[in-house]
């Protein structure tokens, strides 16, 4: 049924595309003009420039402020609404450090707090109309994850020492798989990194330009506009999930890593 | 490939073909900004949120802990008085009965030594009695014979006879003692 809806509302959106549509007007849909960089004093980007990426990771570091320190500025033994929230999010990531990465784990909490609350702060101001979601960049994600990446080897030689490569070396297996086994575990664990930021940039792009999309939709169809409105509402509820479940996933993720990192027996 | 170049020559702020995610001339001003937030939030959250939510929970967990000792405290004292008010209630009860029976054997006492009394009053009431109607008896015997010996002389006398009293007398109480 909600198949068959959708089939008939997306011949609807052609049909009426090409009947309906004014003589002159191109499709003028732009996806990626909202992920533009752009200075807001003018002039070129340079390194130090003050842009519209300074602007929403200032307000995503505001966020942060609000929701865990000002929220939970009470101390209230009865929580209000918003040190209820601030309360959660610290059970919630807490809890994943501890089960994921081991109870000595847990000192790595606080820089993995900063990486959950920063990406789940930037995905949601990104959902803001017009707003510009720092998380869609892979110059961004690829400067958490690189974190990530380096941070966990680091932490895994310091910890471990050479048998920190015991990790590549799967003991569980016949000897003379064990090379070939090695190799590609050491393929997938270089790849790490890449999955995890492309994954994030990834998702958040995408959905973002599937609204700016229908949005485009919308503004050509004239009196169609509301299949158009109809998908962007839809699709918007599926970005504000995939806002949350990329932050979760980009942040457990680093705790499987943290815990390959501390305990590396297969 | 002119395009590009002429694209590339505007700037990114003009809608350039591609992705402006791979515009590497913006990784820098990225980078900078995203190294600020990134210290900036840690340095929130370490330094001042996680340790105050912490603390929050810690005390939140204490004073739970707290109140339900108090009340297993509370509950504890109150089986207590229950049992105590149990135990006051059975001691009065017990005290109750000893003081009635305790009272009933006084009254008991009381009773029996009032009825010997009135039994002795009564006994002496009766001999008391039974001697005043021995007297009456006697007298009334006395003055049977009296009379007797009176009548006797009168019907002696009226018979043209000539009474006398010490024979009159002899021969009533011969007929008294029938």
């Amino acid at each position: 049924m909600g198949k068959l809806f959708f089939y008939v509302a997306l011949a609807l959106v052609v049909v009426s595309g090409v009947l309906f549509a004014p003589e002159h007007a191109a499709l003028a849909i732009h996806p990626m003009d909202q992920f533009n960089v752009a200075s807001l004093t003018g002039g070129a980007v340079s390194t130090f420039a003050i842009t519209n990426v300074t602007l929403w990771l200032a307000l995503a570091v505001v966020c942060v402020f609000l929701l865990m320190v000002v929220g939970s500025s009470r101390r209230a033994i009865v929580p209000s609404r918003a040190q209820s929230i601030a309360e959660l999010t610290y059970g919630f990531i807490y809890k994943m450090v501890e089960d994921v990465a081991g109870k000595d784990g847990v000192k790595f909490f606080p820089y993995i707090m900063t990486l959950f609350m920063f990406i789940l702060m930037a995905n949601f101001l990104g959902l803001i109309p017009m707003s510009f979601t720092t998380t869609s960049h892979i110059a961004v994600t690829a400067i958490l994850a690189g974190l990530v990446f380096f941070t966990v080897t680091i932490v895994g030689f310091v910890k471990n020492g050479v048998g920190f490569l015991g990790l590549f070396w799967v003991s569980s297996a016949p000897l003379a798989l064990r090379p070939i086994l090695a190799i590609i575990e050491l393929i997938s664990y270089f790849v790490r990194p890449v999955s995890h930021s492309i994954r994030l940039a990834g998702n958040v792009m995408a959905g973002h330009a599937v609204l700016k999309v229908f949005a485009g939709f919308a503004g050509a169809l004239g009196l169609f506009s509301f299949l158009p409105i109809f998908a962007i509402t839809a699709v918007y509820a599926l970005e504000v999930l995939v806002a949350f479940i990329q932050a979760y996933v980009f942040t457990i993720l680093t705790c499987v890593y943290l815990k390959d990192a501390l305990h590396p027996s297969h | 490939m002119a395009s590009n170049t002429q694209d590339a020559a505007h700037g990114a702020a003009e809608s350039a073909p591609g992705m402006p995610q791979l515009d590497f001339s913006t990784f820098g001003n990225q980078i900078f900004w995203l190294a600020i937030a990134l210290v900036a939030i840690y340095l929130i959250l370490s330094r001042v949120a996680l340790p105050r939510i912490a603390a929050v929970l810690a005390e939140r967990q204490g004073t739970i802990t707290n109140d339900l000792a108090a009340a297993e405290d509370l509950k504890a004292k109150a089986v207590e008085a229950e049992d105590a008010y149990n135990k006051a209630l059975a001691d009065a009860r017990a005290e109750a009965q000893r003081i009635a029976a305790e009272t009933r054997a006084e009254i008991q006492v009381g009773l029996d030594e009032a009825i010997a009394k009135a039994d002795e009053q009564i006994a002496a009431k009766a001999a008391e009695s039974e001697k005043a109607i021995g007297e009456i008896k006697a007298g009334a015997l006395e003055s049977v014979k009296v009379v007797a010996a009176d009548t006797a002389e009168a019907l002696v006398t009226a018979l043209g006879g000539k009474a006398d009293a010490k024979a009159v007398a002899a021969a009533v109480a011969d007929r008294m003692k029938g």
